[in-house]
């Protein structure tokens, strides 16, 4: 085995240039898909995900229908052309335990019980990814919720942590994720202080976790700002906009 | 499904710290591990906690190896609702918490390096050892994960590997004899339920019906984490999650010591 | 007893409202005693009441509604209706006619067919079934003819206006008859296709900046300029 380039030099900077508690740099749009009753589309880093609701609407096949609330299905699935070698569009075990780990984050956070006998698809589609889509797909998903106007308790934040090189950091990208010693995402709803989604893989000591943990949600809470100004800035640019017209 | 009423009772006793089967918050139901039940397998195991009973097989096969991983052995673990193991299984493609089962004991075993597998290496980039784990869900009352993590380190643990001799012409030719699968850590995963607030261990098929949210913990030898995951439609405190860990270490370790024993 | 926002300032799901004695009114939920967000919508504090007007929403029937619907099945007893809804309606013939009618398929098909446009009223719904409507009185009934526009339903309060100021304003200025649904579509039919254009962009207008102030003044000077210009 050849040697590996260090993930993090002897000044604490990463490989992209972030310190350790630094998010990769993010933009979110919200209301990107037409047809799609909400949707948001999230760049980090090099991920470029895509995140649209469909409901809630009537259940095909009617038999699935919950006579109390609402159903939440959702399809995470990566674009072939999304990763560096071509993935065939079937999806894959790993997709189909995310595609459940992400419903069952976002469950909490919706009014599921106000609309009995509907569904709510959201589709998640990885067009480009770079570690971490499973968080910023979430956070993505949030977004595209509340877009279709589908009542939530919170906005759902989602951010990863890890092990890298011996340092605990904030947001790994595909490398750090991929030859890091750990990956913790998380993701989290601030007015709760509760955690939807918690996964992790590598070896941390159980200090080093709750190291992680509070760094993942750190890093949960600047995105949940930034969440919310993505959702406010169509309208308060219409309004600036108006507002220049009257003074005309 | 468990009746309403039933669903309360739980629910009500768990928030003054009693659970209905009797155990305390933190117990495992009785567990019994057998292991080499199944001779034309490589390896196998069963285990039984509480009345949820799984079996898995080893079956240890070639193949090629990962391309960025050339010199190590590959390790694949499937899991199987069998129909006959619940009422609510269906024949069919697996369903999502059997593809998130597999994953979970898969992520244990991986992250914690339990297998050596650069020991499994025959050709390096050509021809290595394939280590297929299959985990079958037997019947099912609640807490499938801890059982298969449990019965896959098991069948781990007596996995005989044929012994090959590679030749000049680069042919593999079976020797005679075994080797034990050469094993270095033993990875356990621990269960929560959260119940009216309350973290439950081991929680069984009603509690299950009535848990809030789910979270499993997985340790190695030296009690460091090596795969966590939430499931669940709930929400859980970041308290709630650090005081599962520091529970879970220890249930691990308790546990790992009735597996080295077996 | 606090107060977190001004009035109208733009909130999103999850921004804390108001904590204390209030009333968590539309688009809001009340936990412990902090009164939340639900939707993205504009705040409103009226004494105690609390509330969000949703800048975005889609529509859940209420009884006595008026809403334009479309045919999409012919049953045997009446037709299931299409009225922009998660839930589809049903209108059955007895709510169609005034006498006794024999239900006879083909004979309902010749009365309203698929894809026909209907004006309704929601008579029943609950969490168990889905909506019913009636067209037997006599304002409702079969479109037969001008331009339906689809707005967000939650916006339809502001096309409206206060005591009907902006409805009032629109059909006065574009000399055009508008049927307003409350779920999210409305009827303009006018003396010719210009008008009716005109109405339907001022309508798409107020949508779009439902939220701001001094809008009805803009989008009469707006209907004005067209018309002039024609």
């Amino acid at each position: 085995m050849g040697e590996t380039a260090k993930l993090i030099d002897e000044n604490g900077i990463r490989i992209d240039g972030r310190k350790v508690n630094e998010l990769r740099p993010i933009k979110l749009e919200v209301g990107v898909l037409s047809n799609a009753d909400g949707s948001a589309y999230i760049e980090q880093g090099k991920n470029k995900i895509l995140a649209a609701v469909y409901g809630p609407r009537e259940v095909h096949p009617r038999h699935l229908a919950l006579s109390d609330q609402a159903l939440l299905r959702c399809r995470y699935h990566m674009a072939p052309f999304s990763v560096e070698e071509r993935k065939s569009p079937a999806p894959s075990r790993r997709e189909v335990e995310l595609s459940k780990a992400i419903r069952e984050a976002l469950e909490p956070a919706i009014f599921l019980e106000k609309f009995p006998r509907t569904s709510i698809d959201l589709f998640i589609e990885v067009l480009q990814a770079d570690g971490g889509t499973r968080c910023a797909g979430i956070t993505a998903a949030s977004l595209a919720l509340a877009d279709a106007g589908i009542p939530m308790r919170d906005l759902v934040a989602a951010c990863a942590a890890g092990k890298v090189d011996g340092h605990l950091v904030v947001d790994l990208n595909d490398a750090e994720d991929k030859d890091g010693e750990a990956d913790v995402p998380v993701a989290y709803m601030p007015n709760f202080n509760a955690v939807a989604l918690l996964q992790m893989d590598g070896l941390l000591t159980i200090e080093e976790f709750q190291e992680a943990i509070e760094l993942a949600l750190q890093g949960c809470r600047q995105i949940y700002s930034l969440q919310k100004e993505a959702l406010k800035a169509k309208y308060i640019a219409i309004k600036e906009e108006a507002a220049e017209i009257e003074e005309e | 499904m468990i009746s309403r009423l039933r669903q309360k009772q739980i629910a009500q006793l768990i928030a003054s710290g009693k659970r209905l089967d009797g155990r305390g918050l933190t117990d495992y139901r009785p567990i019994q591990i057998e292991s080499g039940i199944i001779e034309k397998a490589e390896g196998s195991a069963r285990v039984r906690l509480g009345k949820t009973e799984v079996m898995v097989g080893v079956k240890i096969g070639f193949g090629e190896p990962f391309p960025d991983r050339p010199n190590e052995g590959v390790l694949t673990v499937n899991s199987e609702f069998v129909p006959l193991a619940s009422p609510e299984f269906e024949a069919g493609p697996p369903s999502e918490e059997s593809v998130e089962l597999a994953r979970i004991v898969d992520r244990g075993i991986r992250e914690s390096k339990a297998i050596e597998l650069e020991k499994l290496c025959l050709i390096p980039g050509k021809k290595v050892f394939v280590i297929f784990i299959d985990i079958y869900v037997l019947n099912h009352d609640g807490n499938l994960i801890d059982a298969s993590a449990i019965a896959s380190l098991v069948a781990l643990m007596n996995s005989k590997v044929p012994k090959f001799e590679l030749k000049d012409d680069g042919e593999v030719v079976k020797k005679p004899g075994f080797e034990p699968l050469p094993i270095r850590n033993y990875p356990i995963a621990v269960t929560f339920a959260d119940i009216s607030g309350k973290l439950v261990v081991d929680p069984w098929l009603d509690e299950e019906e009535v848990l809030n949210a789910r979270l499993t913990m997985s340790f190695d030898r030296d009690g460091r984490l090596c795969a966590i995951q939430k499931g669940g439609s709930g929400m859980l405190t970041p308290q709630q999650v650090i005081e599962a860990s520091i529970i879970g270490r220890e249930k691990a370790e308790e546990l790992r010591k009735l597996v080295v024993k077996s | 007893m606090p107060l977190f926002y001004e009035n109208r300032q733009i909130v999103t799901p999850g921004d804390l409202l108001a904590e204390g004695d209030y009333v968590a009114g539309n688009n809001t939920y009340k936990h412990d005693s902090k009164i939340y967000a639900s939707r993205l919508g504009l705040v409103e504090y009226k004494g105690k009441n609390v509330q969000v007007v949703a800048l975005n929403n889609f529509y859940v029937p209420s009884i006595g509604d008026l809403v334009i619907g479309k045919i999409v099945e012919v049953n045997l007893h009446g037709w299931t209706v299409d009225i922009n809804s998660p839930y589809s309606a049903i209108l059955k013939a007895s709510e169609a006619f005034n006498k006794q009618f024999r239900p006879q398929k083909d004979e309902l098909s010749e009365f309203l067919d698929i894809n026909d446009l209907i004006l309704a009223k929601v008579i029943a719904f609950d969490r168990a079934r889905d909506p019913s409507l009636t067209i037997r009185e006599p304002e409702l009934g079969k479109i037969s003819y001008g331009q339906i526009v689809k707005v967000s339903p939650a916006k339809i309060p502001r096309i409206i206006g206060r005591k009907g100021s902006m409805i009032t304003m629109l059909k006065k200025e574009t000399n055009c008859n508008i049927t307003v649904g409350q779920n999210g579509l409305i009827l303009i039919s006018g003396k010719n296709r210009e008008d009716e254009r005109i109405a339907i962009s001022a309508i798409k207008k107020i949508e779009q900046e439902a939220h701001t102030s001094g809008l009805t003044d803009r989008v009469t000077e707006m209907i004005r300029k067209e018309r002039g210009e024609r």
